[in-house]
C-alpha cells in the first residue's frame, strides 16, 4: 500500500562476519543506548526490574550450535531476549537454518552468534504493506525508517517482515526499527571517523562493517566478494541489502593435514632417555 | 507523500567528558556524553590503547548501571537482626565516627582484630597501604579466588604472568591456544585482538569444555576434562621433547635449564642449585677443544669432556643433561635432565593421558607437530637491531609466533599452580616467550622473580606493619606464622597451609573467623565484596556463618560487619553499618602502576577515573561518599601515621589529593605520568599538582612507549631494562633468569624434610614436601582431598605420575558418587558485572540454565528443559537443564551469578534471578572435609590458596516432576 522508490543505486548496509563475531551482545546495547536517547528514541522497556523485562530493540543476538550430521542444535540462546513474547521464536530452526548455508568446506560443529537486525530490503514487503505510508525506503540511499507520526501501530509490518526486524512499542504504540543510524551517518556535529552506526563502532572484534553495498567498489562489497558474503534468506525475495559474511573453513582434526609423523632424531637405542642431549652444543 | 523533517545534524550532548570505564576489570577509555547534566551516551574513546574505540555490552550498559534504582543512598544503620536487612538511615559524622569508634578499639587492642578485605576494586594500591598503616595482616582483595594462581606461577617462574600481566602477540602470532578461557579475561582487548588474528589467518586453538565466546570462533576446539589442562600440555611438552623439536638454545640462554641442581637426597642441599664461592649458579659446559674456541681458560675444574662454570656466563657452551661432580665431590645434574626425566615417562605420554583429559592421543601428537611446526618452521624475524642483557648486539630479532593465554579453567583448581607453570615450561621450550609472536610482557613487568616484596608481618612501634599485608614469599622465613608455625593471618594465607597466597584468601575468612581458627576476629570491613553471595563458596552456609552468634555470649560471632558499596547487593542485608559508595562516573579512581597497571607490551600506561557528573545531579538526594574518600578520612580520624601530621590533622583532602601528593618512595606515587613539579617527569619525579588537569587533558591516561629495541626479550634486552630502570620498574638491569627450575619451591621441600630454621608443623610436612615440586608436575583434585584431610596418613612426597599402573583419574568413590564435573563462567555481557540487574543487560539474559551434552541427558535420563537436581556432598539444588552440544560430555555448566538472592539488587519477587536462576556456589565447599565432616584445609591449590571451584564434581538426581519450574536449594548438614 505504501510504494517503494526506484531502485536506489545507493545502498547503505550492514556486512556482518559471522566467522569473527563471539557473541557479546556489544553491538545490541550500543544500539539500545545510541537510539534510546536519540531522534528515534526512546526504546521503552516495560518491566524493566520485574519478571519479565522486555523492551524494544533494534538489533539481538543469538547464539546456535550446529553439528555436523545433526544440523541446528541447541544453542546456549538466551531464549527470553527473543522478540517481545515469542519466547522460543530464536531458536526455533526455521529462524535460525539460514545464518550458515551450505558451506563448501568441512564445517566440524560449530557455534555460531548471529546478529540480527533490519536488512535495509531493496524491495522490503513491511514498506508495501504499509496502509499508512509511515514505513518507507528512502530514495537517496536505501535506509528503511518508520515515520512516528504516520504510524498507527497496526503491526501488518512486522507480520510482512520475515527476519523479525520490527519491534512494536506498546508504551509509544508505533513500531520501531534499524534505522541505519541515520542521525549519525551523517551528522555533521560528529568527527568524521564517528560518523558510522553505533553498533559498528562498538564491536570489539571488528567483526561489523557499514557502507554501500551498491557500490561494487567499496570496501564492504569487496570483503563481501572476498568472502563470499551471503543474503539471509533471499528465497523470500526482499533482496536484503546486508550481508554474512560465513564462517571460514576451521583447521582442526578434519582438515589437518596428514604428515608423517616426525620420528625421534635420535637412536634411543644407542642413547637411553634424555643422554640423546649430550653433545649437543648450545650457545648462550 | 512527505515525511517528517529528520534532523540529522543534532548534537549527541551538551558536552563530552572522558573517563575510564568500570563495568568490568578491562579499564577501557570512555567518552561520556552530558546532556542537561545528564548522561545521554557512553562510547568508546578511540584515543585510548585499551580498547581503540570499541565498547562492549557492560561498557554502554553502564548508562543503566549509573542511574540504577539498586543503588544505595545513605549510611545505614542496621536495626534488625542480622540478614533481615532493616536498617536506620543515619548521617555520616555518625557512621564515620561508629566506624572509627570500632577501628580505634582494635587498633588499640590488636589490630589483627580488622579483617580488611575487598573485592574488584582496582584500589589495592591505596586500600593495602592503608591496611599497613593500620596494621593488620587481614588484609585482601579477591585474588584468591580469581587468579592467583596465574599470578603466582607466572611470578615465580616469568616475572610477568598470564591475564594482567602479559598478551598475546596480537600483531605477529601464527598460532594461539587460548586454554581454559571463558567469554572472559578479559573482554575488548582481547576481543580485539582475536578479531586481528582472524583478519589475518592466525589459527586459533581453544581447549575449553565448553565452546562459547571465544571458542566459538577458534579453529579448533579441544574438549577438555576440567582440571587435566597440566596433563595435556605435559603431554605436549613429551612429543616435543620425543621428537627432539625444542628450542634449548633459548632454554640456557634465558633459563636456569642448564643450572646444576645438587643430588644429595638426605641433605640440606639435595635439590638446591650448586653454586660457586660468590654465589654465582654453575652449569657444566662442553670443554674447549683446541681451535673450537670454546671451553674455559680460566683454571675451573674441568674434566675431559666439560668444565663446571658460571652459569650466568656468557658465550659458552652449556650442556643439558648428564651428570657431573662438582670440586667438592656433590653429584649434580642438568634442572633440564630431572625435567626431561619427569616429562619423557610414559605417564605423560599421549596414550597414557588421553582417557583421563577426554582428548584423543592423536589430537595430542598433531597439535604438538602444529606447535613445533609454527614456531620452528614459520619462525619469524623482525629487522629491528637490538642490543642483550650482556651488551652483545643483536641485527634482528627472532620470533616463535606461538602464543598462550590461560585463564581461569586453569587458575580455579587446586593443580592450577603447577598446570600454569606447566604451560610456562611449554612456552620456554617453544622459546616463545616475549619474542616475536609470542607470549609478551606488559610493562612493569617483566620484574625479578620472585618479586622482590614479601608480606608485612611485623609491627614497628608507631603501629604500622614492616611492609604491605601481601607479599611474594621467597623462603620459610618469610612465612607469616606464629612460634610454633601456625597462620597468623585469619585466611591462613602465607602459612605452611599455602605458603605461596601472594593474593590472600578472602574465600575463607568468614569460615574461619566462625570457627575461631586459627582465631576470632572483632570487625569484618568489606568493599564490594559480594560474600553474602556469588562472591562466597558454600554459599548457604555463609551466610547462616554471617549471622551466627556465640552461644556463651549471645553476640554475633563476628561482632562487627562493616560494609562499603555503591549498590544494595545479597552482603549488605548482613552489614552492620553500610557505607554507601559512589558510582564510577561520580568520583576519582587511580589505575596504577603499582596495583593493576594498564599497560599493554609496547608500554607502560595507568589511568584515572574522575567524577564527570556530581552524586546528586539526578535529583536523587543521595548522600553517597566515594570509598576512597571515605576511607582516607577513617585513617586521619584513627590518626594512622601517613594520614595525619605531625598535629593529627588530616593529611589529604580527598583521593584525588592522595593520588597527585602520596609518595610511596620518593618520587613515586600513584601515577606515572606527568611527574615532577613542571610535569616533564615519567616514572619518577616530584608531585605534580597539575597531575590530574594533565591526565583530564589526556582522556584519562598515560602511555609511555618502550622503545623499538627494547620491545621483546624484555627479560634479557638492555635497551628494555634500561628503560624500565629509569621508570622505576626494577632495581638493576641485570637479566632476568625465567626459573624454569624454581628453587623456591625446593627450599620449602627441603624444610618439610627437616631441614632449616623454619619447618613446617609435623602435620604439614607430607603436604608441603609433596607439592613444593621445584618442577611442575600433575596431580587430580582428589589428590589433594586425600592429603588435606587426613594429615596423619602422609601420601609419599614424590609426584604420583611416575611409572606405570599409575594412571591418574578420579578415585572409585568420587567417580561413582559425583560422576560430572561442574563449572561455571560470565556470559561477556555481564564478565566481571558487579550488579547484574542492570535493567538492560538482564533483559538479554535474567536467569541461568544448566547446560549438558545431550548424551550426558540421556545417560541421565533428562530431556530438554527438564528441572532436575543437582547434588554435591554440600546439598542440592533444583535447576533447570538445557541441552548443549558445545559441552564436552562429562562437564556441566551455567552463567555464574545471574541467580540472585531475592530481595537483593532492587529486583521484583518474582524475578527470574530470583525464582528460577540459581548459583552454583551453595554446592562448592570452602574446606576440604575429612570423611566424619570436619572442616581441614580450604577447599583449596596448596601451594597458592586459590579457590578451587572449578574442582566440582556433582551428581544428577531426577525430580518427579519434571515440567514443575522454581528453584530450590536443599542443604546438608554442615558438621559442626
Amino acid at each position: 500500500m505504501t510504494s517503494l522508490p526506484a531502485p536506489t543505486p545507493k545502498k547503505l548496509g550492514l556486512v556482518i562476519d559471522l566467522d569473527t563475531c563471539v557473541g557479546c551482545h556489544a553491538c545490541a546495547v550500543a544500539c539500545k543506548e545510541w537510539n534510546d536517547g536519540g531522534d528515534f528514541g526512546p526504546l521503552p522497556d516495560a518491566d524493566p526490574y520485574g519478571a519479565q523485562p522486555r523492551g524494544v530493540w533494534f538489533n539481538r543476538v543469538h547464539s546456535y550450535a550446529v553439528e555436523p550430521g545433526i544440523g541446528l542444535a541447541p544453542g546456549i540462546g538466551n531464549r527470553e531476549s527473543g522478540i517481545a513474547g515469542a519466547k522460543d521464536n530464536a531458536s526455533s530452526p526455521r529462524a535460525a537454518a539460514s545464518p550458515i548455508p551450505d558451506s563448501p568446506f568441512p564445517i566440524p560443529g560449530l557455534t555460531v552468534h548471529f546478529p540480527r537486525s533490519c536488512l535495509h530490503c531493496e524491495t522490503p514487503a513491511c514498506v508495501t504493506v504499509c496502509p499508512t505510508g509511515a514505513s518507507y525506503k528512502r530514495a537517496e540511499d536505501g535506509i528503511v525508517l518508520v515515520d512516528a507520526d504516520k504510524c498507527i501501530g497496526c503491526q501488518l509490518c512486522a507480520w510482512a517482515c520475515p527476519y523479525g526486524a520490527r519491534e512494536f512499542s506498546v508504551q509509544k504504540g508505533t513500531m520501531q526499527k534499524c534505522t541505519l543510524c541515520v542521525d549519525r551517518i551523517y551528522n555533521e556535529t560528529l568527527d568524521e571517523a564517528d560518523r558510522q552506526p553505533a553498533c559498528v563502532l562498538a564491536c570489539p572484534t571488528r567483526a561489523r562493517h557499514f557502507g554501500d553495498l551498491g557500490d561494487a567498489d567499496s570496501p564492504v562489497s569487496q570483503l563481501v566478494a572476498e568472502r563470499g558474503g551471503h543474503a539471509l534468506m533471499p528465497e523470500f525475495g526482499y533482496r536484503p541489502v546486508n550481508r554474512y559474511l560465513p564462517p571460514r573453513p576451521r583447521r582442526d582434526a578434519s582438515t589437518a593435514q596428514p604428515a608423517a609423523p616426525r620420528e625421534e632424531t635420535l637412536d634411543r637405542e644407542k642413547l637411553p632417555g634424555v643422554l640423546r642431549w649430550l653433545d649437543r652444543v648450545l650457545s648462550r | 507523500m512527505p515525511h517528517a523533517h529528520l534532523n540529522l545534524n543534532r548534537p549527541t550532548g551538551d558536552e563530552v567528558k572522558t573517563t575510564t570505564c568500570y563495568m568490568c576489570a578491562c579499564r577501557c577509555g570512555i567518552r561520556v556524553h552530558l546532556k542537561d547534566g545528564r548522561v545521554r551516551y557512553i562510547d568508546g574513546n578511540p584515543r585510548h590503547p585499551v580498547n581503540q574505540g570499541v565498547i562492549c555490552a557492560k561498557g554502554s550498559a553502564g548508562i543503566m548501571q549509573h542511574y540504577s534504582p539498586a543503588r544505595l543512598s545513605k549510611p545505614l544503620l542496621r536495626v534488625g537482626e542480622r540478614g533481615e536487612g532493616r536498617f536506620r538511615e543515619i548521617e555520616w559524622d555518625e557512621a564515620l565516627a561508629l566506624a572509627a569508634q570500632w577501628l580505634g578499639d582494635i587498633r588499640a587492642r590488636n589490630p589483627d582484630e580488622l579483617a580488611f578485605f575487598t573485592g574488584r576494586d582496582q584500589s589495592q594500591a591505596l586500600t593495602g597501604w592503608w591496611a599497613q598503616q593500620f596494621g593488620t595482616v587481614n588484609y585482601a582483595a579477591h585474588g584468591g579466588f580469581c587468579s592467583v594462581n596465574m599470578a603466582a606461577a607466572g611470578l615465580y617462574t616469568l616475572g610477568g604472568s598470564f591475564w594482567e600481566f602479559g598478551e598475546p602477540d596480537w600483531q605477529d602470532t601464527k598460532y594461539l591456544m587460548l586454554w581454559g578461557v571463558a567469554e572472559d579475561h578479559d573482554s575488548n582487548p582481547i576481543k580485539l585482538g582475536l578479531g586481528q588474528l582472524k583478519a589475518r589467518g592466525a589459527k586459533i586453538v581453544a581447549v575449553n569444555p565448553v565452546r562459547t565466546g571465544y571458542g566459538a570462533i577458534a579453529d579448533e576446539w579441544v574438549p577438555i576434562n576440567p582440571g587435566t589442562d597440566g596433563l595435556l600440555a605435559g603431554a605436549l611438552i613429551h612429543e616435543l621433547l620425543r621428537c627432539d623439536r625444542v628450542d634449548l638454545d633459548y632454554l640456557v640462554r634465558y633459563t636456569n635449564a642448564h643450572h646444576l641442581v645438587i643430588q644429595a637426597p638426605g641433605e640440606a642441599d639435595d635439590g638446591l642449585v650448586a653454586c660457586d664461592a660468590e654465589g654465582h649458579p654453575l652449569c657444566a659446559a662442553h670443554a674447549r677443544r683446541p681451535g673450537d674456541g670454546r671451553g674455559d681458560e680460566d683454571g675451573s675444574p674441568c674434566d675431559d669432556d666439560y668444565c663446571i662454570v658460571d652459569a650466568t656466563a656468557i658465550d659458552i657452551a652449556p650442556r643439558i643433561v648428564g651428570e657431573v661432580t662438582l670440586p667438592d665431590g656433590r653429584r649434580a645434574v642438568p634442572a633440564f635432565q630431572l625435567f626431561a626425566e619427569r616429562f619423557m615417562a610414559n605417564a605423560y605420554a599421549p596414550d597414557t593421558v588421553a582417557p583421563t583429559c577426554g582428548v584423543p592421543a592423536e589430537t595430542i601428537r598433531r597439535l604438538a607437530r602444529e606447535l613445533a611446526d609454527t614456531a620452528f618452521e614459520q619462525a619469524i624475524t623482525l629487522e629491528q637491531p637490538w642490543t642483550d642483557a650482556w651488551g652483545r648486539e643483536h641485527a634482528t630479532m627472532t620470533g616463535r609466533p606461538v602464543a598462550m593465554h590461560a585463564m581461569r579453567g586453569i587458575s580455579a583448581h587446586a593443580n592450577g599452580f603447577h598446570t600454569c607453570r606447566t604451560l610456562h615450561l611449554l612456552q620456554m621450550l617453544l622459546g616463545a616467550i616475549d619474542t616475536p609472536g609470542s607470549f609478551r610482557y606488559q610493562p612493569p613487568f617483566p620484574k625479578a622473580v620472585p618479586p622482590p616484596n614479601r608480606p608485612g608481618k611485623a609491627r614497628k612501634d608507631n603501629g604500622t606493619l614492616d611492609a604491605g599485608p601481601l607479599g611474594f614469599v621467597h623462603t620459610p622465613a618469610d612465612l607469616v606464622v606464629d612460634a610454633h608455625g601456625q597462620p597468623r593471618r585469619i585466611d591462613k594465607a602465607f602459612s605452611w597451609q599455602h605458603p605461596f597466597a601472594a593474593h590472600g584468601m578472602l574465600q575463607n575468612v568468614i569460615a574461619n573467623a566462625v570457627a575461631g581458627d586459627p582465631y576470632r576476629i572483632d570487625t569484618l570491613f568489606l568493599f564490594m565484596a559480594n560474600m553474602g553471595w556469588n562472591s562466597a563458596m558454600n554459599t548457604s552456609a555463609t551466610r547462616d556463618m554471617l549471622r551466627a552468634r556465640d552461644p556463651a555470649s549471645g553476640e554475633y560471632t563476628i561482632p562487627h560487619i562493616i560494609y562499603a558499596d555503591a549498590y544494595d547487593s545479597e552482603t549488605v542485608a548482613f552489614a552492620d553499618l553500610v557505607l554507601p559508595d559512589t558510582t564510577y562516573l561520580e568520583r576519582h579512581d587511580c589505575i596504577s602502576l603499582l596495583d593493576r597497571p594498564i599497560s599493554d607490551a609496547d608500554g607502560a600506561g595507568d589511568a584515572i577515573r574522575r567524577p564527570v557528573v556530581p552524586p546528586d545531579a539526578d535529583g536523587s538526594g543521595r548522600d553517597v561518599r566515594p570509598f576512597q574518600d571515605v576511607l582516607l578520612e577513617l585513617g586521619a580520624r584513627l590518626k594512622l601515621p601517613g594520614l595525619v601530621d605531625a598535629d593529627g590533622a588530616p593529611l589529604y583532602r580527598d583521593y584525588a589529593d592522595y593520588i597527585v601528593r602520596h609518595e610511596r618512595a620518593p618520587g613515586v606515587g600513584l601515577l606515572a605520568g606527568w611527574r615532577g613539579e613542571d610535569g616533564g617527569e615519567a616514572g619518577i619525579g616530584a608531585p605534580n599538582p597539575q597531575q590530574l588537569a594533565r591526565y583530564v587533558e589526556h582522556d584519562c591516561h598515560w602511555h609511555h612507549a618502550v622503545p623499538a629495541a627494547g620491545r621483546y626479550y624484555k627479560m634479557a634486552n638492555r635497551d628494555y631494562l634500561d628503560w624500565a630502570k629509569g621508570l622505576g620498574f626494577i632495581g638493576t638491569t641485570q637479566p632476568i633468569v625465567l626459573q624454569f627450575y624454581a628453587e623456591s619451591l625446593q627450599r620449602f621441600r627441603l624444610a618439610a624434610q627437616g631441614h632449616g630454621a623454619q619447618q613446617p608443623p609435623a602435620a604439614e610436612r607430607a603436604r608441603v614436601a609433596r607439592y613444593f615440586d621445584p618442577l611442575p608436575f600433575w596431580y587430580g583434585a582428589d589428590d589433594v582431598g586425600a592429603s588435606a584431610s587426613s594429615s596423619g596418613t602422609p601420601s609419599p612426597p614424590n609426584p604420583p605420575l611416575e611409572g606405570e599402573g599409575s594412571k591418574a583419574r578420579p578415585s572409585a568413590l568420587g567417580a561413582q558418587s559425583y560422576p560430572l564435573a561442574a563449572i561455571t563462567q560470565r556470559p561477556m555481557f555481564m564478565y566481571h558485572a558487579w550488579g547484574s540487574q542492570n535493567r538492560w543487560l538482564r533483559q538479554i539474559a535474567t536467569r541461568n540454565y544448566l547446560y549438558l551434552h545431550p548424551d550426558t541427558a540421556a545417560a541421565h535420563g533428562v530431556a530438554d528443559e527438564d528441572w532436575i537436581w543437582l547434588a554435591s556432598p554440600r546439598g542440592r539444588i533444583r535447576v533447570q537443564a538445557r541441552l548443549h552440544t558445545g559441552t564436552a560430555p562429562g562437564t556441566v555448566w551455567t552463567w555464574n551469578a545471574i541467580g540472585k538472592r531475592k530481595g537483593a539488587w532492587k529486583l521484583a519477587a518474582d524475578a527470574p534471578e530470583n525464582a528460577d536462576g540459581f548459583l552454583l556456589n551453595h554446592l562448592i565447599d570452602e574446606s576440604l572435609r575429612a570423611r566424619d565432616g570436619r572442616a581441614g584445609y580450604a577447599n583449596a591449590d596448596p601451594v597458592t590458596g586459590q579457590a578451587a571451584w572449578f574442582d566440582l564434581r556433582v551428581r544428577i538426581e531426577r525430580d518427579a516432576q519434571p515440567r514443575l519450574t522454581g528453584h530450590r536449594i536443599e542443604m546438608n548438614e554442615t558438621p559442626a
